[in-house]
């Protein structure tokens, strides 16, 4: 979690590998919180001014590419007299494990929050070995043995 | 003296460009969220970026010259064997005051919340419009 005001600020992506872009604007690293559930990995982040119609998610090989376009018109007659934060389209690429099902990958914008659903393939749910504990006649033994 | 009077005439228009810029400036109290503020003669707009708050529960609340702001953000519900991979994104409860260099007609105040970011129409009071002063020639 963000500890100070200065961790909250918008910052500015670095140079995509991709090259430079056309649209001369900046690119902002959106802020995510990636949550491991047992059946999924959830992706979230914060993309004001982003919906549904301007996000782009693309997943090539095991590279993840979230992009987000912000179309801002400043006010008319208006002029600017405190800018506090910039404004610019999200950029941000993610690396995925082997673990993830592509084809149920979900996606869903609200309020300008990106959700991402990528649930667990098969093969990572049951690749899981459980441990059995052993008894306590074990735990006793080793107990005594340090005293 | 002639140089002395250029020296004091630059000195003259230092300070009114200081003033000048002083007159639109717009101190905020807290550093989040970040707000812009673009301003007419007629109204200000503030916008801010709030992605993922509930707009019902956002508070406005105008006071003559000065807005607040207030609003919370609960972090996602985690259930037993869940765990954070990263968590960059903020949560928990913030209030922020603005204040506009001229009082606000607190009636006709609007506020658009949409793709989360939230956009504030503040109009001038009708008292402190810019007023022309016609000039009569005699």
């Amino acid at each position: 979690m963000p500890e100070t005001a200065g961790d909250m600020q918008k910052k500015e992506a670095e140079t995509p590998e991709t090259g430079e872009r056309t649209r001369a604007c900046r690119i902002y690293s959106p802020q995510v919180d990636i949550i491991e559930r047992q059946e999924e990995i959830v992706v979230i982040a914060d993309m004001p001014g982003v919906d549904e119609k301007s996000i782009d998610i693309t997943l090539e090989k095991n590279v993840l590419t979230i992009y987000g376009r912000v179309d801002f018109e400043a006010p008319k007659d208006h002029r600017p007299v405190l800018s506090e934060y910039g404004i610019g389209d999200y950029q941000r690429v993610f690396t995925l494990s082997d673990e993830v099902d592509r084809d149920k990958i979900q996606a869903s914008v609200k309020n300008g929050v990106l959700k991402l659903v990528m649930p667990k393939a098969e093969s990572a749910k049951t690749r899981k070995i459980p441990i059995k504990a052993e008894g306590i006649g074990g735990m006793m033994n080793l107990k005594l043995s340090n005293a | 003296m002639l140089w002395s009077d250029r020296f004091f005439d630059t000195m003259r228009e230092l300070e009114g460009m200081s003033r000048a810029l002083r007159r639109f400036d717009v101190p905020s109290t807290v550093e989040f969220p970040a707000t812009n503020v673009w301003m007419s003669d007629d109204d200000a707009v503030v916008t801010t970026e709030i992605p993922g708050i509930d707009p019902d529960a956002l508070e406005i609340s105008v006071v003559k010259d000065s807005l607040t702001l207030r609003c919370s953000r609960q972090a996602e519900e985690m259930k037993e064997g869940e765990t954070y991979h990263r968590r960059e994104r903020w949560n928990g409860q913030f209030t922020k005051t603005l204040r506009l260099p001229f009082a606000v007609e607190s009636g006709k105040v609007e506020a658009r919340f949409s793709k989360g970011v939230l956009a504030i129409i503040l109009p001038r009071a009708e008292a402190e419009k810019p007023r022309k002063i016609s000039v009569k020639s005699e």
